[in-house]
């Protein structure tokens, strides 16, 4: 019967709605029961340590956390400059001929695997960095933040662009009559009308940033050691995410060593959580709005 | 210094700022392929590899991604394509949709590795599903779901409201006018959600790393419980753990996922606006 | 006078206020009901409670009370089909509003919706729906093109056959010319005439002129409340309240 079959569709839409839920809250779940262990297998000091030593049973995570906080704000402050500058590029000052080559180009950039980019990475970029700044290897954090702001800018330069945009008209046409030259304009008016785009572009970056996996690995040399010295930045350094990734493969299941992994697993899900949440809230989101009572 | 001074320098400063951002991309992308180019042959695409991988083909590496791509449209799309039509067509504005929503833009934020270890976790260990394009499916799967929510339900909302009150008023059910109506004319949106989902699946290293890829296989995997290689793997082993391997062959299969993945960007923005011309409204 | 439908003390309310206001209103059959006003007076809302259309708003709360009879029967109680009244009581709105689809497949779409596969009757109810709407002429040899080609006028004649080819008992009409050229307009208002033998027709006007050329009954309504209804020649030659005379007279728009 008609009304029956269309029942049956219209729940199995609902039961895919309310899949969203059903899917964090079990990944959370997963991470938990296969994370927690670490927890009790190992003391809190350990696990919070400064030397990551698998082999003789050193579990501190310490310079893995602080290695992802160094590249991922290296990251952040040059891609922020950049992706804002970008966009008000693109925004305000590009004619469209040139608009209509830059927006693929970008979209471009957001399409090149991580992997690729990790290698060329690797292969062309390290050994630049090495020869220019004169350090004895190439494979540094500044090198990893640099592949990292690139593979940021995209998603940050959406965010702005849309800041942009949705600053009204009002407000440009206002500080125009008044007699602001365009640049004026855009300093004075529209970016800090912009400034919660601005806010969300860097959450969104951030967290882009903390989450990237291959590109960190294959370049930023992979030593666990804590950033203590001013010039850290040059040198090898390891996140927590080339960690999961590079040892994983090679952990007995169950063994603590493996628990733990999946502990640094649930910080990372946790810490990208909260950056979204909060980055959502910045932005007032109810979903996209249907217009008008019946005929929007 | 005079106004217009400043804003010549200020507009300066943007374009070298722009020009520093679009023009490595465009070097990128020109450099791998004049470095790879050179390895790149039928041979290259057609065979298998040997001689530890130094020699021969790639074959294998890109018939496994072909196949896990479309292990992930299986499991990514009904969900997301449903997902997509629950929020468009029939939820209202409760503190249930918009958990939801947050639950979408969690997944959307999760790192591929997270996703790659819950896939290890779940599908390979607990679900004893072992490596395979089975677990690597799902894993991609999941990761890909937010995505296509996204973009799908966007192609939705695109149609005007006033279309559906219409159907409505002819004494067409909710579910006839989403079928009728509304998804016939979303489809191209959705389409390019999916395939820019779908690219970025292909892509991905961290999800398939514990889940399903191996490093050398004699043959194609001949069931979804079976191993494969891809592409993304086989260049990460090659170029990290292969002594003496020949950079060409290393930017030549770098060409070839990025050949693969771009020409799948193409696709999608062909579509997108192809239907941005034809759209009747 | 047979009444079609009776409706008795509706109040609808929105969340930021009242439209209708304790309505109480006969609608007979066969003939051409207008219900004229000046704008947000509560007309399309009335029109909507007689198809049950106000059901589909989502993003507000709505109150409704009162009682809405078509035939006799309360359209509102529970287990009414709401699918199978609206098609007996079509509706065509302000914007003419096609389908994205071709000519005959929006004429069908209802029928197409309600289970009807016969090609044959399909066709013929094509040709007579666009007949009755004064279309068929202008449209019979591009049937399967685009709806969206015909031109503002053409759309909104086949949206009054596509209502037509339900063969509903009523037909509600929300301001249905104000995007049209006079010829158009004149079109429409013919095909009213024609059609009110068939069906009973209610009809939100452009303007008060083209209520005082059409209607057979009036009701004026203002600000949610009906004040006043009767035949057309009395109410828009000798109105008995002053708000109507003002309303008629052009003191308020």
């Amino acid at each position: 019967m008609k009304q029956r079959r269309e029942f049956l569709i219209e729940t199995l839409i609902r039961l895919a709605g309310f899949s969203a839920i059903f899917f964090v809250a079990l990944i959370f779940l997963f991470l938990l029961r296969e994370g927690a262990p670490a927890f009790w297998e190992t003391s809190l000091g350990n696990l919070f340590g400064q030397r990551w030593y698998p082999n003789e049973d050193l579990f501190g995570t310490l310079p893995l956390i602080l290695g992802s906080l160094l590249v991922t704000a290296g990251a952040v402050v040059m891609a922020l400059p950049l992706g804002l500058a970008t966009a008000v590029f693109i925004r305000e000052l590009a004619p469209n001929w040139l608009r209509e080559i830059l927006k693929p180009l970008i979209e471009v950039l957001a399409g090149i695997p991580s992997v690729v980019l990790g290698f060329l990475g690797m292969v062309a970029i390290a050994p630049l960095v090495r020869e220019t700044l004169n350090v004895p290897t190439g494979l540094t954090a500044f090198t990893g933040s640099l592949m990292l702001a690139y593979m940021a800018l995209p998603t940050m330069i959406s965010v702005a662009e849309d800041a942009i945009d949705a600053v009204p008209k009002d407000y440009r046409d206002g500080a125009l009559a008044l007699g602001a030259t365009h640049w004026q304009t855009i300093w004075r008016v529209v970016l800090p009308a912009g400034r919660s785009g601005v806010i969300i572009a860097v959450m969104l970056g951030i967290g882009r940033a903390i989450g990237e996996t291959m590109a960190v690995m294959m370049v930023t040399g992979n030593a666990a050691r804590i950033p203590r010295e001013w010039y850290a930045l040059f040198l090898p350094v390891r996140t927590m995410t080339a960690t999961i990734a590079a040892e994983m493969g090679e952990v007995a299941q169950g063994s603590t060593h493996y628990h733990v992994l999946f502990a640094v697993g649930i910080l990372l899900f946790v810490v990208t959580f909260l950056i979204n949440a909060i980055a959502s809230l910045v932005v007032i989101r109810g979903g996209p709005r249907r217009g008008g009572r019946l005929m929007g | 210094m005079s106004r217009q001074a400043s804003e010549k320098i200020a507009f300066a400063i943007l374009t070298i700022l722009a020009v520093v951002v679009v023009v490595p991309i465009v070097l990128v992308v020109v450099y791998i392929v004049v470095q790879g180019i050179g390895a790149v042959n039928w041979e290259f695409l057609t065979a298998f590899p040997r001689n530890g991988m130094k020699e021969g083909g790639i074959l294998p590496a890109i018939i496994g991604t072909v196949v896990l791509t479309f292990g992930t449209a299986i499991v990514s799309i009904p969900i997301a394509v449903g997902a997509a039509i629950y929020l468009a067509e029939y939820a209202r504005d409760t503190w249930l949709t918009r958990s939801i929503r947050l639950a979408i833009i969690n997944l959307a934020g999760i790192p591929s590795v997270v996703y790659g270890l819950f896939g290890l976790g779940l599908f390979v260990l607990f679900m004893g599903l072992g490596t395979s394009i089975v677990a690597g499916s799902l894993t991609l799967g999941l990761m890909t779901l937010p995505v296509v929510i996204s973009t799908a339900e966007e192609a939705l909302l695109a149609v005007p409201q006033r279309i559906r009150v219409v159907s409505r008023s002819l004494g067409a059910t909710r579910w006839q006018t989403v079928r009728q109506v509304v998804l016939p004319n979303a489809l191209p949106g959705i389409l390019t959600g999916v395939i820019l989902g779908l690219e970025r699946a292909a892509g991905e290293t961290a999800p398939i790393l514990f889940t399903v890829a191996a490093f050398y296989l004699p043959q194609l995997p001949r069931s979804p419980l079976d191993q494969t290689m891809a592409l993304p793997y086989h260049l990460y082993v090659i170029s990290t753990q292969v002594p003496g391997m020949p950079l060409e062959v290393q930017y030549g299969t770098a060409l070839v996922l990025l050949v693969m993945v771009l020409s799948m960007n193409l696709v999608a923005t062909i579509i997108r606006s192809r239907f941005r011309r034809r759209r009747q409204w | 006078m047979v009444a079609k439908f009776s409706i008795r003390h509706l109040t609808f309310r929105y969340s930021d206020g009242v439209a209708l206001r304790d309505v109480t209103l006969e609608i007979p059959a066969n003939e051409i009901t207008v219900v004229f006003g000046p704008s947000h007076a509560g007309k399309s809302t009335l029109l909507r409670s007689l198809n049950r259309l106000n059901d589909l708003i989502e993003n507000e709360a709505t109150e409704m009370s009162g009682l809405v009879l078509l035939d006799g029967k309360d359209i509102y109680r529970p287990g009414v089909d709401v699918t199978e009244l609206r098609r007996r009581v079509g509706m065509v709105f302000a914007l003419p509003i096609p389908l994205p689809l071709t000519i005959r497949e929006n004429v069908v779409y209802g029928l197409r919706m309600r289970g009807e596969r016969r090609q044959a009757r399909l066709n013929e109810l094509v040709e007579r729906s666009l007949r009755q709407a004064a279309l068929w002429d202008e449209v019979e040899d591009r049937l399967d093109e685009p709806a969206m080609r015909l031109s503002g006028g053409q759309q909104q004649r086949l949206c009054l056959a596509r209502t037509l080819a339900l063969e509903p008992d009523v037909i509600l009409l929300d301001n249905p010319t104000s995007g049209l050229d006079p010829l158009s307009t004149a079109k429409v208002e013919a095909s009213l005439q024609e059609l009110k033998a068939d069906y009973t027709i209610v009809l939100v006007p452009h303007s008060v002129q083209q209520a005082a050329r059409v209607a057979d009954l009036a009701a004026f309504l203002l600000g949610g409340d009906l004040v006043e209804v009767g035949p057309s020649e009395q109410i828009f030659t000798r109105p008995q309240e002053p708000r109507t005379e003002d309303y008629i007279t052009g003191r308020f728009g």
